[in-house]
């Protein structure tokens, strides 16, 4: 080394350099605090005001040890549990969903305009709804079919997207991937709006599913979902550093040792587990995907070490609020969650496309 | 101690025979550069050596099979720096840096304070730990190839193979990356494999040159012997002067038929 460079080197030193990227305390805990008060906000208000300090000591009651009491009513007491807390928790569990696995898809395709639904998740689940609704299957197993088929849909959607891109590129090109995921997405699309032209009846209530929507009937959706939620946030929490490897493109991530198929394989399968359990039960709720990570990456940076926990988190957060504006804006009449996302959305992409001078993956 | 060794090597891309029998051998702290025209096969033979691409006959490191090490032993031995690095405009340089400990992490691991060291050590042996803080795309050309070597040494690998690792930059530039390189593998006891279009710089930096041609090796041996008047326009299609000076050979491109063009007073 030269003085000069030496000399450097030890100014760099002295000044402390940017530190590697990761989640600060103080980001952590903002989101946190962002988290909690959007699902008391969601339990607190509604068409029956209960109360936000009302509903934090009746959260707080169920503590052991803190002394705390609750003040609700038997009435509120079932609002609050019966009603508001499942639709909050699907809600956290479907925002949460939907933002980690656009952000995933982000990083796994090197594209910040991928969001879920890139490799036919939607127009699967999508078809799987409208065949159950168009042709009034019913409950034949004593249960709505409609969330199965739509997770079958979606699995099926995407399963055939990457089996087709993998034959023709051989699994290392993004771009057969999603020509491959758009190619699917056109033909299921195709076959569900033939379907829905059959059967003109219904269309109402196809319209009204694929706007999304987050009606529960109490926890079982939520118990459902979730074990689905653990598995593809913990695998995509689990792969956030090799998504940064996956940053320099895939033939220095594999000179890195990456394998970036199996890695893309993992990623992509994660990301399709949890939107296929979000679409089961909420419909095709837009933008969530995309503008909660690039919210997130304007704040923390670019490194999905940081950007996969906080999209998952603020996503939780996001949509609980949203869901909020749905129930009390024309109560007690609802709006479609899907309209008020992209509602919100497209102003705050417009926004963002226009502050920076690139939005990256 | 032979650290890489290949033997009839052949690579096929979309029926195309790219590399067609080469062989070649590195013992430690050699610098061999791959010189050629265009579409001579020399990154393809780089890429082959990195287990990017499938090939033919017999590349081993070390003695052990290239087809047959596991994608992250490959890269503890080998680190590539490419043609054209992609490189994300956002991303800090310690953290572009500490991507090379990559193959020393276990799988999906996250890099340590070791690393974080490994990577502050690379950059200082490249002279830019004073870039460190800053984002990728703030980067002149020189410091980013900088960036991209330090990630390479970070590496820590025994083998470095550079596909034409100054291509994109000024005479000064391609001068103090290629120092950086002489300087790293006198200083780590590295071996280079470059593959490099700059002759006079292939003979003024490399021990050996290998001359491409169709992918076959058209000519082998110390620059001397290679850069040739005649084995230069046989094989480039190109008029040039060998100049051979105190600091070694220049090769001076001619303009063909300058007399015949000269405009008539």
């Amino acid at each position: 080394m030269t003085d000069a460079g030496r000399l450097r080197a030890r100014l760099a030193a002295a000044r402390g350099d940017r530190p590697l990227p990761g989640i600060s305390l103080a980001w952590a805990f903002a989101v946190l605090v962002f988290v909690v008060v959007a699902a008391i906000l969601g339990l607190a208000l509604g068409p029956v005001s209960l109360g936000a300090g009302r509903v934090a000591r009746e959260l707080l009651s169920h503590v052991p040890f803190l002394g705390v009491e609750s003040s609700l009513t038997e009435t509120e007491d079932a609002i609050l549990w019966e009603l508001r807390a499942p639709r909050v928790a699907l809600g956290l569990i479907v925002g949460a969903l939907l933002a980690s696995a656009g952000a995933a898809y982000q990083g796994v395709f090197r594209n910040p305009l991928a969001d879920p639904y890139l490799l036919g998740a939607a127009a699967g689940a999508g078809l799987g709804a409208t065949l159950v609704i168009a042709y009034d299957v019913g409950d034949p197993l004593g249960f709505d079919l409609r969330p199965v088929a739509a997770f079958a849909g979606a699995l099926l959607g995407v399963a055939t997207a990457y089996a087709l891109g993998r034959s023709v590129g051989g699994g290392r090109s993004t771009a057969t991937l999603i020509l491959a995921g758009v190619t699917v997405a056109a033909f299921l699309t195709a076959v569900q709006t033939f379907v829905q032209q059959r059967n003109a009846d219904t269309v109402q209530e196809v319209y009204a599913w694929i706007l999304g929507q987050l009606e529960t009937s109490g926890w079982r959706e939520v118990l459902i979902a979730l074990p689905y939620a653990v598995v593809s946030s913990a695998l995509l929490l689990w792969h956030r550093r090799l998504l940064d490897v996956l940053a320099v493109g895939d033939d220095e991530a594999a000179s890195l040792g990456v394998a970036v198929a199996r890695v893309r394989l993992l990623v992509v399968a994660a990301a399709t587990l949890g939107t296929a359990a979000a679409v089961a039960f909420s419909g095709l709720i837009a933008f969530v995907g995309i503008i909660v990570p690039h919210a997130v990456r304007l704040l923390v940076g670019t490194s999905y070490r940081a950007v996969l926990p906080l999209s998952l988190a603020v996503g939780a957060g996001f949509l609980v609020l949203t869901d909020l504006i749905c129930r009390t804006a024309i109560a007690p009449a609802e709006l479609p969650i899907g309209v008020v996302t992209a509602f919100l959305g497209a102003p705050f992409f417009a926004a963002v496309l226009r502050t920076t001078r690139t939005v990256g993956p | 101690m032979t650290v890489l060794a290949a033997r009839t090597v052949g690579v096929v891309l979309d029926g195309a025979r790219v590399v067609d029998g080469l062989g070649l051998a590195l013992e430690r702290g050699d610098w061999l550069a791959l010189i050629g025209p265009n579409g001579a096969g020399k990154t393809t033979f780089l890429r082959a050596v990195a287990g990017l691409v499938p090939y033919e006959g017999s590349i081993a490191l070390a003695g052990d099979e290239v087809a047959s090490l596991g994608r992250r032993e490959l890269a503890r031995r080998t680190a590539v720096v490419p043609q054209i690095p992609v490189i994300p405009p956002d991303m800090g340089v310690l953290e572009y840096v500490v991507l090379g400990r990559t193959p020393h992490l276990p799988y999906a691991g996250a890099p340590g304070r070791r690393d974080v060291d490994a990577a502050r050590a690379a950059l200082g042996a490249l002279d830019a730990l004073h870039l460190a803080g800053r984002r990728l795309g703030s980067l002149s050309g020189g410091e980013r190839q900088r960036a991209v070597l330090a990630r390479a040494v970070a590496q820590d690998g025994t083998l470095l193979l550079l596909d034409e690792p100054t291509s994109a930059l000024d005479v000064g530039a391609q001068q103090q990356v290629l120092e950086l390189v002489a300087s790293l593998r006198a200083e780590r006891g590295l071996t280079v494999l470059a593959a490099m279009h700059d002759l006079t710089l292939a003979g003024q930096y490399a021990d050996r040159l290998v001359l491409l041609d169709g992918g076959r090796e058209a000519a082998s041996g110390p620059p001397g012997e290679v850069l040739t008047e005649e084995l230069v326009a046989r094989h480039y299609g190109a008029s040039v002067r060998v100049v051979e000076g105190e600091d070694g050979l220049a090769v001076v491109p001619l303009r063909p038929r300058v007399d015949a063009e000269r405009p008539v007073a």
